[in-house]
């Protein structure tokens, strides 16, 4: 069974070190995600393709609670065996801040200030029986 | 030398859900009731804003009120389409070039959280399909992270919940009209930590009407005028924290609500401490509580000691929400921003019944934010 990213062009996969792909505004160095031709902050019209850090700060969070309606769900949204999970940002140092599923999803557990880094895991099974992965960022033990 | 406006006819289909009956047909009785309250007729409009985000183009109600002609222009305008029709007849009658128009507001979603269309918001579709695209995250979140920074406790947020409900039960035209204590507010399902069920309000169904008219011809529709002094729509600048972001710069922006409040209050020549009342976009609690400081009227944080004291409620120093707010109205988006403005002329007018705000309240402030990002102030006075 192949393991398949939810989109291509989001992170770089496969990988062993798998990151975030952004952009970087070649006038004034502002970092965006996912990319995208245009700055908003300087409004330049040029930007080049970053692999973006894989480490960070939890800067706020909250757990998703209920099933998310699906579509455009692709993850388990039947109300018996949903599971919440965790969605937070994470601050890249001196990039930006990232919205993402964090694999933590006990409040008791989350803080914000903590160390993050990036992690792969799965969503759901496609119609070809591959496993589908999507990205997250995970406490540093 | 611009034109003053004054609101004199104000029109509302029940908030909630109304079985058999269409969001754009809420819209057209809403549009009679005010007609009626003015005592004018559809035929005395010279012009119409309308919008709705699900219930259909708006324009197309003349068809059910009549085919006179008028200027119709359809609003699409995201959270503030209700306050952006208001801001359109506002300037369009300031300006000069009609004398007396309206601006409608309606909608009916379906049950459940909103289900966001990602295309339309230019998400790719690994945002939906990772589980990102829920606006009821990113209340949480900010919420949360605000909490972290100025002291808001759980307490605040079951407490203005709690009295959004209790306002809701004295106002005929709410959804939820039961009162819910703070205990089962705090005690109902986590939604979006560290927001409950009975935190957030439910998107729903409902239409608002209000005719304006040039200031010096208001005498002739209502022996109570309520004047339009300001009404601003702004949306997000660089480094705002706004719904439905896959990332957010470094740079903290204080958002769209700061910048359309200072507009409004700068228009309209008065301070936030000249507002006798207040109706705050609550998509649920913790937002009650930020666009609370956001707007002007308190510092970050001291909303804390100003809820646990009861300042916001209706007999307290600044009212907020009188009629229920969003909590307890619930949240069609074309006709939400409307509503709070009716329930300013109501006040305004001595006419809130059994939630009137005491002391003859003379200046009144509404607030809607949204997705996008955008927000909308007006301010009223008598």
């Amino acid at each position: 069974m192949a393991r398949v990213p939810v989109t291509e062009g989001v992170f770089t996969w496969p990988s062993a070190k798998p990151a975030l792909i952004g952009s970087r505004c070649v006038k004034c160095g502002n970092h965006m995600f996912p990319v995208q031709s245009g700055c908003p902050k300087c409004t330049g019209d040029t930007t080049e393709t970053v692999e973006l850090g894989r480490r960070g700060t939890l800067w706020t969070w909250t757990v998703q609670g209920f099933p998310p309606k699906a579509p455009p769900y692709a993850g388990d949204a039947d109300p018996k065996t949903f599971k919440a999970f965790g969605v937070g940002y994470v601050e890249l140092p001196g990039e930006l801040k990232i919205e993402t599923r964090l694999t933590e999803a006990d409040p008791e557990k989350l803080k914000i200030g903590m160390e993050m880094e990036m992690v792969i895991i799965p969503l759901c099974t496609d119609e070809n029986g591959n496993e589908v992965v999507t990205f997250a960022f995970a406490p540093v033990a | 030398m611009t034109t003053e406006v004054a609101i004199v006819g104000i029109g509302m289909h029940e908030f909630g859900r109304t079985e058999g009956v269409s969001g754009m047909d809420q819209g057209v009785i809403a549009v009679r009731r005010a007609c009626s309250d003015a005592g004018l007729s559809w035929e005395d409009m010279q012009f119409a804003f309308g919008g709705s985000m699900a219930a259909g183009a708006a324009d197309t109600m003349v068809s059910l009120l009549g085919l006179t002609g008028l200027q119709f222009i359809n609003v699409a305008n995201g959270c503030a389409t209700g306050g952006s029709a208001l801001f359109s007849a506002y300037n369009t009658i300031r300006s000069g070039v009609f004398d007396l128009g309206i601006a409608i507001g309606f909608d009916k979603h379906e049950r459940g959280a909103f289900r966001v269309n990602t295309k339309g918001s230019g998400l790719g579709d690994w945002y939906g399909a990772s589980g990102l695209a829920l606006t009821t995250q990113f209340f949480g979140m900010k919420i949360n992270r605000y909490m972290h920074e100025y002291g808001i406790t759980p307490s605040t947020l079951a407490k203005v919940s709690s009295k959004a409900f209790r306002n809701g039960s004295l106002n005929p035209m709410a959804w939820r009209r039961k009162p819910i204590s703070e205990e089962e507010v705090a005690n109902s399902p986590m939604l979006s930590y560290p927001l409950t069920q009975y935190m957030f309000c439910n998107p729903g169904e409902g239409g608002v009407a209000l005719i304006l008219c040039r200031a010096d011809k208001a005498h002739l529709y209502t022996d109570k005028p309520v004047y339009l002094r300001a009404a601003a729509v702004r949306s997000r600048r660089f480094g705002s924290f706004e719904v439905l972001a896959p990332s957010i710069a470094l740079e903290h922006n204080a958002g769209p609500t700061v910048d359309a409040s200072k507009a409004a209050f700068e228009m309209a020549g008065i301070g936030p401490d000249d507002i006798d009342l207040a109706q705050l976009q609550d998509t649920e609690a913790g937002a009650e509580v930020m666009h609370m400081a956001e707007n002007g009227f308190c510092e970050h944080g001291e909303q804390e000691w100003m809820i646990q004291a009861g300042e916001t409620e209706i007999g307290g120093k600044f009212p907020v929400n009188t009629d229920g707010g969003c909590l307890a109205n619930g949240e069609p988006i074309g006709a939400s921003g409307l509503r709070q403005v009716y329930e300013n002329v109501l006040q305004l007018r001595g006419d809130a019944g059994a939630r009137q705000v005491p002391n003859n309240p003379k200046v009144a402030y509404t607030h809607v934010y949204g997705a996008p990002g955008i927000s909308g102030v007006t301010i009223l006075s008598r």
